[in-house]
């Protein structure tokens, strides 16, 4: 199945990270032929670049760049170096994706994060040099939603305009069209990238498969509207804050899905492609490790940490789900009060004291004036509160999965440091082996196996150490730009409902008068 | 107030006078006749379980009372049996017998209550206390609106000028044991069943008749187009003061979730749910019961109707008798004695029915108005109250 077809396709993009580090580099030369050969007892990682994996098509219709498969990066450098001087340094020894098959056994080879681990670290440091230099200043809009096509293969696409003054950027203004499968496929790059080694990727917004048969059929009802204009809020929404890390923020593939004007097609995103339903094993495999790993914690920052964002998860759940009945309560709210003006205005029509009458007529007009207060209120409420709140749920999710993927990696250094001792054990064994002609060789291979392991233990050590200040980093920042957010949303929410109240000032100091009148 | 949701509890509303100023608290009728001799008020209410307990207290004037200034207590069924009383007594056939009070209705808050007690578990205990006040305030609001119309039937009766010599009434206001005895025994509640089967036979009969004289026919055609209009009013401003009480509501669970993220300053955010949940309050008091109480009201007035019709109705077949009688010539003269009474008891419905329709009229114009002036002035006091708040909290914010 898929499956089988995948690992080629790590291979080969495995080849071209090294490719590239060779260029700038030259690091762990003998690292790179064992790569060659490709693992089939690994599965792929959950989100592999888009690019090299097709499904049961051929892979080389999805490839626009190249015909060549294995220069999908080599190509993306290329390109994206002829625009700015500053880019060069960070890709040919930025962050390359350290991919990380993950499988419940612990026998892992992260061969690759051997090698950028450390690359990783020094150019992590450039970065923030960089950050000091060029200040944020970025507008990303996402507007514009068009049907493209009919019946079932339609799709929406989006116009996705940047406006920015930094200099990373080739212009200060540009206007992609990308499609909903578009912006899935960045994010999951990013994720296979960045996750595993502590980086908070923002989640992308939620597949809908109601919402977007709804459209694709063409249904042109008020739901389907609302559908769009929902995702296409949160479209923005996730690009915003993608751009707000300033390490995604410099990742080639966010400057390529915002300034190329053709994407490659990412179909692995599909729910029910073979890489979808890869996603969701490694799921299943990744909540059954997470039960069987006994972390020795200590830090009693993580501790305090993870304790919080539990807390906070199940908090903002709470609030998310009291926000929406406050939405759905208001929507009632406006068409009982709709019903009631139109009642109104009847019994004013049959009273036949005048005065009383238009009194009446009068009230049934403010209150449908009310009711359509009450409409743009739900409106603010669900656009501005509920979403942030989803938002950060799933925010915090993700939060979640780079403390899992910190335990991972310290479960893996263990894994590396038992298997060390094992080797050690049998080399001392080995002494009393009673076949002396072998003895030199058996002992040559467990030297050169316990070398091995000892660099490993070493590098699992570091990762280690790297994914828990990069958590702490992100951390900070995460909380920073958490209490920014809802600040600004919250004033932008009681603005809103300032503006209510005022609004309903108005329309009743004009009815008073009319109700004075009935005489 | 201790509201236990496991067990009832006997609650003290101190007098209501204190609290609405006097004159307030009778919103939804006015008092058109301004004599001072009979006043009545109900200063005081108690709530054991599901039963009300009135004070009734009376000052007047009137020599026909034994002490110039006295009380009682009352419960509901003592008023029901008052307004049968009258309803069933002929000589006020001509009147408009002022709508008996709805029995007292604690089933909304009940359910609330109900609904804490088992989603105590799942809150903050700020979020639980908040919503007992919030409860404590809807058991409150219950009871302010049924004090309020069982005033308002008292106070009707003592203002009209047949209805408040009646000797029932003043049984009712005096007599100061249990009236348990004189209430309706099983038999008479089976008679008042007939009763309501009649008026719907009499709904056919005075849609039918022919009306001779104009005014009964414009009122007529109007009472029974606006009888419907204000029954649907009724109904879905009821609705809309509940959805606004679950958005009130709402907003209770919000702040508390708001308050343990400690994200901001949730005080502005505390008031704003109560004053949200007032706003909810006032309009129902004003608007919904308003309405529901005209709506009461004009059923009354339809009831004169009714009665004058049968009369009509009597007196045509009395008429028909007569001519019968007079072509049998047999029982001449007491056919014509009771198509005279006939025709007397018609003309006085229809006297006293015109007296009572205009002034009818009168005091549902006065009393629109005032409960609508006051309605609107109370949303604008509301909402400006709900500016400062979130001003001030968006003040606070931004300084931050």
């Amino acid at each position: 199945m898929a499956a089988e077809m995948e690992p080629p396709p790590l291979g080969d993009a495995g080849q071209t990270d090294f490719r590239e580090i060779e260029d700038g580099e030259g690091f762990f030369v003998s690292t790179v032929t064992t790569l060659e050969s490709p693992e089939p007892s690994s599965p792929d990682p959950p989100s592999m670049p888009a690019e090299g994996i097709s499904t049961n098509g051929p892979k080389q219709e999805d490839i626009s760049l190249d015909d060549d498969p294995e220069d999908l990066f080599a190509e993306a450098t290329e390109e994206v170096s002829l625009d700015s001087p500053e880019r060069e340094p960070i890709l040919s020894d930025g962050p390359s994706p350290a991919i990380t098959p993950v499988t419940p056994t612990a026998m892992l080879t992260p061969r690759m994060g051997l090698g950028t681990a450390e690359m990783f670290e020094r150019s992590l440091d450039e970065i923030e040099e960089d950050d000091s230099g060029d200040t944020f200043d970025m507008h990303i809009a996402v507007s514009d939603p068009e049907k493209v096509g009919d019946g079932m293969n339609a799709y929406m696409g989006y116009k996705v305009t940047t406006k920015t003054s930094m200099t990373i950027f080739s212009k200060n203004e540009t206007t992609v069209r990308r499609r909903f499968s578009d912006f899935l496929g960045l994010h999951s790059k990013l994720a296979s990238r960045y996750l595993h080694i502590g980086y908070i990727v923002p989640p992308a917004p939620e597949k809908s498969i109601v919402g977007m048969t709804k459209v694709k059929v063409g249904k042109e009802d008020l739901s389907s509207a609302e559908f769009v204009e929902k995702r296409r809020s949160a479209l923005e929404r996730y690009l915003m804050r993608t751009v707000k890390h300033p390490i995604l923020l410099k990742d080639p593939d966010v400057m390529m899905f915002l300034e190329s004007s053709e994407l490659p097609r990412a179909v692995s995103t599909q729910a029910l492609s073979g890489a979808g339903i890869l996603r969701m094993v490694n799921k299943a495999a990744d909540a059954v490790n997470k039960m069987t790993i006994k972390m020795n914690e200590s830090d009693a920052w993580f501790e305090e940490k993870h304790q919080q964002f539990e807390n906070l998860d199940l908090q903002l759940r709470k609030l998310h789900a009291s926000v929406e009945c406050l939405v759905c309560h208001r929507k009632e709210l406006s068409v009982n009060t709709a019903s009631f003006a139109k009642s109104a205005a009847m019994l004013g029509n049959s009273e036949d004291h005048t005065a009383l009458s238009r009194a009446l007529s009068q009230l049934a007009e403010v209150e449908e004036k009310i009711d359509q207060l009450h409409q743009d209120q739900a409106y603010a409420d669900f656009y501005l509160f509920s979403e942030l709140l989803g938002d950060y749920v799933r925010l915090i999710t993700a939060v979640k999965g780079v403390f899992d993927h910190r335990m991972k990696t310290w479960s893996k250094w263990q894994d590396t440091q038992l298997l060390l001792q094992k080797k050690r054990e049998a080399e001392s064994k080995l002494q009393f082996a009673n076949k002396p002609d072998k003895l030199q060789q058996a002992q040559d291979e467990i030297k050169e196996e316990i070398e091995e392991l000892e660099g490993k233990v070493q590098q699992g050590e570091k990762d280690f150490e790297l994914i828990s200040k990069t958590i702490r980093k992100e951390v900070s920042r995460f909380e920073k730009e958490r209490v920014k957010d809802f600040k600004v949303v919250i004033i932008k929410y009681l603005e809103s409902l300032v503006q209510t109240q005022q609004q309903l000032i108005k329309y009743w100091e004009a009815f008073l008068p009319e109700a004075k009148a009935i005489a | 107030m201790e509201y236990d949701p496991k067990h009832t509890s006997t609650v003290v509303l101190k007098p209501f006078s204190q609290s609405h100023g006097v004159g307030v608290a009778r919103s939804v009728s006015v008092d058109l006749n301004n004599d001072a001799s009979l006043l009545i008020d109900i200063p005081d209410a108690l709530c054991e379980r599901d039963k009300v307990k009135f004070t009734v207290h009376t000052k007047t004037t009137l020599s026909s009372f034994q002490k110039p200034d006295f009380s009682v207590p009352r419960q509901h069924e003592d008023f029901i049996w008052l307004h049968d009383a009258l309803v069933e007594t002929e000589d006020y056939a001509g009147l408009i017998i002022p709508p008996a009070p709805p029995k007292p209705d604690f089933e909304s808050p009940r359910e609330k209550m109900h609904k804490l007690g088992e989603g105590e578990a799942t809150m903050t205990k700020e979020e639980y206390t908040k919503m007992k006040q919030e409860l404590e305030a809807e058991y409150l609001a219950v009871f302010k609106k049924t004090v309020q119309v069982h005033e308002v039937f008292l106070q009707r009766l003592s203002s009209h000028p047949i209805l408040s010599k009646d000797r029932n009434f003043q049984i009712f206001l005096e007599y100061d044991q249990d009236l348990s005895v004189r209430r309706k025994n099983a038999k008479e509640t089976f008679g008042s069943f007939f009763k309501n089967m009649v008026k719907s036979a009499d709904e056919v009969i005075i849609s039918g008749i022919k009306e001779v004289d104009d005014f009964f026919e414009q009122e007529k055609t109007f009472l029974l187009d606006y009888s419907s209009k204000i029954k649907d009013s009724t109904a879905r401003a009821e609705k809309m003061t509940r959805s606004h009480k679950n958005v009130a509501d709402d907003y209770i669970h919000i702040s508390a979730t708001l308050n343990s993220l400690s994200v901001d300053d949730n005080t502005a955010l505390k008031k704003f749910t109560n004053v949200e949940g007032r706003v909810a309050s006032d309009e129902e008091l004003k608007l919904t019961e308003l309405l529901r109480y005209y709506m009461l009201d004009i059923q009354a007035a339809k009831d004169l109707l009714y009665r004058r019709a049968r009369a009509l109705a009597d007196y045509e077949n009395s008429n028909k008798a007569l001519d019968k009688a007079r072509l049998k010539s047999k029982d001449i003269t007491q056919a014509e004695e009771h198509q005279q009474q006939c025709l007397q008891k018609f003309d006085k419905l229809s006297e006293s029915g015109k007296r009572e329709l205009t002034s009818f009229k009168g005091r549902r114009v006065v009393a629109f108005r005032k409960n609508l002036i006051e309605m609107a002035e109370l949303e604008i006091k509301h909402a400006k109250n709900n500016m400062a708040l979130l001003q001030g909290c968006i003040e606070l914010l931004k300084s931050n």
